[in-house]
């Protein structure tokens, strides 16, 4: 596979709203056409930061859409890695459990899906909180040649 | 702004939704809403026809799961056609195929309600 460009970083910053959600993905399947990334790697890169944005959005700043959200993308080589950082409340994403869909079905649960979706799209995923109060997602994937 | 559109259409008994576009935590409540028509309605055997859906995030099928149990309560459910690769490996991912049954084709879907009226 042919990757054009083999090192760069790019950056989105946009409000907290459901409606920036479009330009989000439009940004992360930019650059990852840009790696060289096949359609199916690109497609679960671009849910899984749909995902973290919908949970921040959710969560962190329970959809007040005058919350920041930065995503920062830097590929090197075959390393494709998104930072989502926002500055709303903490979320522990660790208290969240595996969904079981015959259970939700039993329990009418809706949600929780996000974090388990972003699990089995990524390589690595980490949470954490920075200085400042930011909180901060770090999703990677590894591009296979 | 995603990119999304619902239409609804009835063949017999069933309604039929089309589902075309983007389908995220934006564009859901778009959807919800005629199932809350379908529900006031009393229509309680759908068919959400996903030729056209290019997309679909957590929240499209959270919606799936918060009204499939209104459906099958009331004789009624709600089963999946025309559904892109891409698309149903999502719903694979979450195990869906253990809950809700998925059609290629929405004759095949339409039919399959139709043999269940049938005494």
């Amino acid at each position: 596979m042919n990757y054009p460009n083999r090192k760069f970083e790019k950056e989105l910053i946009v409000k907290s709203s459901t409606d920036n959600l479009a330009q989000i993905r439009d940004f992360i399947k930019q650059a990852a056409d840009d790696c060289g990334c096949s359609e199916e790697t690109a497609g679960k890169i671009v849910l899984a930061v749909d995902e973290a944005c919908t949970n921040i959005i959710k969560h962190a700043y329970k959809f007040s859409p005058e919350g920041k959200i930065c995503c920062n993308i830097k590929f090197d080589n075959t390393k494709f890695l998104v930072s989502i950082t926002d500055d709303g409340l903490h979320f522990d994403p660790n208290n969240v459990p595996e969904p079981d869909i015959v259970e939700y079905y039993k329990q009418k649960k809706v949600g929780g899906l996000g974090i388990y979706l972003i699990k089995k799209l990524m390589d690595e995923v980490e949470y954490s909180t920075k200085s400042g109060n930011k909180n901060e997602v770090v999703l990677v994937k590894y591009l296979t040649r | 702004m995603a990119d999304f559109n619902v239409n609804l259409r009835g063949i017999g008994s069933v309604s039929v939704i089309d589902v075309k576009g983007y389908l995220d935590a934006h564009t859901a409540p778009e959807l919800e809403s005629v199932f809350n028509k379908l529900i006031d309605e009393k229509n309680f055997k759908v068919v959400v026809n996903f030729d056209n859906l290019k997309y679909i995030s957590s929240a499209g099928l959270g919606v799936f799961m918060a009204y499939v149990e209104t459906m099958r309560e009331n004789q009624g459910d709600i089963k999946f056609s025309n559904m892109k690769e891409s698309v149903y490996n999502i719903f694979d991912l979450l195990g869906f195929p253990i809950l809700y049954e998925f059609y290629k084709e929405e004759n095949d879907a339409i039919t399959k309600f139709n043999e269940q009226g049938k005494p």
